[in-house]
């Protein structure tokens, strides 16, 4: 054992890292791949979330297809419209104001009837696969097995009372649960938005008060009622303009089923509507 | 070399010296990336993939500058190196020429740079005396029983996600049992042997 030893092995590791760093550098060059300059910001003005909102795989799958051409700017609801004015300036062009969406589940049958009972696999899928569309009476409520719960990445959905809720704070509006909801029930709606109808029932009056008392009869009272003319009932369901809305309330008033609800989709200006309704009274 | 000899070692690196199953080499992304097939068949590819290159090279780098010159003690360390730095080289080669399969292995191609199988295949080719077509074979076929084990896993695994078992078992508890039970079913192969 000397010196010798020691300053070979330095000399042989060393070299072998000098040998191998001269190659990953020619390599470096030599395999170069030209990507386009305007793909990092494009990235980078995307929120990484990978939630696959937008219906590509992923956030750099998003901004490739943007590249192309292949995709409009703005699809993102994750990043809302902060992130599409951001993609827009880069690839110089104008984006329409999208706004922030959220989930909201149409239905609010805490009392829905069962017309049996299902003991099988934890998934509304496979629930109404059995049973004649499953256990429920009502053939368009929430089922309650949660797969929109066990999918949403941001833990922004929740059973309360056997429903499905979206809590709106959390919510990115991937939209991620309504891909799983074998009922259709979850749509995006604004962000902020206060009145909802919280059923999704097309089904004749009788038919719907039967699997559930808090179901649209279409009795069309609500329409009635509106001011506005923003709400109207379609095949035995109120359904809002919220381009004519103005939150008044007093649909959530005269609904004899309460399904019209002031959902307050924003939890922060929940004094705001109060003030609103107040003054729509007094006047 | 014989025809047997070639047999016998692909047998021995698939079978009944499974890199992951008898060895437990690599055990980090047979957990890891085992929850979907499709993601552990490209696990698997990429490795195959890297320890057949990594054999050859490693043979190379051993018997033509540490060996003559008396530093074989260095081998984990030179070989660590010279994997880490032939992951980078196939990432930027793939990335130019094979974009497709560059796609396709996405992430986990530099993960395998700390996949202790990897090191095992290069360190066991110097340690079983292998030539340097011995080694690659080894290399290739050890990567083909990585993938094997990591693909019967998986697909045991999706089975698993959805069956029921006792509250306290679920996710990973019970995951972990079944890659015991795999193992075990593995040692039935210990017996086999090439005439």
């Amino acid at each position: 054992m000397d010196w010798i030893m020691i300053l070979k092995a330095v000399a042989v590791l060393g070299g072998l890292g000098a040998v191998f760093g001269t190659i990953l550098a020619v390599a470096s060059k030599v395999f170069h791949v030209e990507t386009d300059p305007r793909f990092e910001p494009l990235c980078e003005a995307l929120p990484g979330a990978n939630c696959g909102g937008c219906g590509y795989s992923g956030c750099a799958a998003y901004a490739q297809a943007v590249l192309d051409g292949k995709a409009p700017v703005g699809l993102c609801n994750a990043g809302g419209d902060d992130s599409a004015q951001k993609m827009a300036a880069i690839m110089g062009v104008e984006a329409k104001k999208v706004g922030r969406q959220v989930a909201f589940v149409r239905c609010s049958g805490t009392t829905a009837k069962n017309k049996g009972y299902y003991e099988g696999i934890d998934d509304c899928l496979a629930a109404t696969k059995v049973g004649g569309r499953g256990p429920l009476t009502c053939k368009f409520g929430c089922l309650g097995y949660g797969s929109c719960t066990k999918i949403c990445p941001n833990d922004a959905i929740h059973l309360v009372d056997g429903i499905s809720k979206v809590d709106p704070d959390k919510c990115v509006g991937c939209m991620l649960c309504a891909t799983v909801c074998p009922r259709n029930l979850i749509v995006p709606v604004r962000y902020g938005t206060h009145i909802t109808v919280g059923c999704a029932s097309t089904a004749r009056g009788s038919v719907t008060l039967r699997g559930c008392s808090i179901g649209c009869i279409g009795c069309t009272k609500c329409q009635k009622t509106c001011p506005k003319g923003a709400i109207k009932v379609e095949n035995n369901l109120a359904r809002i303009d919220y381009e004519l809305c103005d939150n008044c309330g007093l649909c959530v008033e005269v609904c004899p089923r309460h399904l019209i609800s002031d959902s307050n989709l924003t939890a922060k200006d929940v004094g705001e509507v109060h003030k609103h309704r107040v003054f729509q009274r007094q006047g | 070399m014989s025809l047997t000899g070639i047999i016998g070692i692909a047998l021995g690196a698939i079978l009944t010296n499974n890199f992951i199953l008898v060895k437990f080499m690599g055990i980090c992304p047979f957990m890891g990336v085992s929850k979907k097939m499709d993601t552990a068949l490209g696990m698997g590819v990429a490795v195959t993939f890297v320890m057949t290159i990594a054999s050859l090279v490693t043979w190379l780098v051993y018997d033509l500058v540490l060996s003559p010159l008396g530093l074989t003690y260095l081998d984990t360390m030179a070989f660590i190196l010279v994997i880490a730095a032939i992951v980078q080289v196939v990432e930027m080669f793939l990335k130019k020429s094979v974009p497709s399969l560059y796609q396709a292995l996405g992430i986990y191609l530099p993960l395998i740079t700390t996949n202790c199988a990897v090191l095992g295949v290069a360190l066991l080719n110097i340690q079983e005396g292998f030539n340097l077509l011995e080694s690659i074979i080894y290399g290739f076929t050890g990567g083909l029983g990585f993938t094997l084990a990591i693909f019967i896993y998986s697909a045991v695994r999706q089975r698993v996600e959805e069956a029921e078992c006792p509250e306290c078992f679920k996710g990973f508890p019970i995951a972990l049992i079944a890659a015991g039970l795999l193992a075990l079913s593995f040692m039935g192969f210990s017996g086999l042997k090439i005439f």
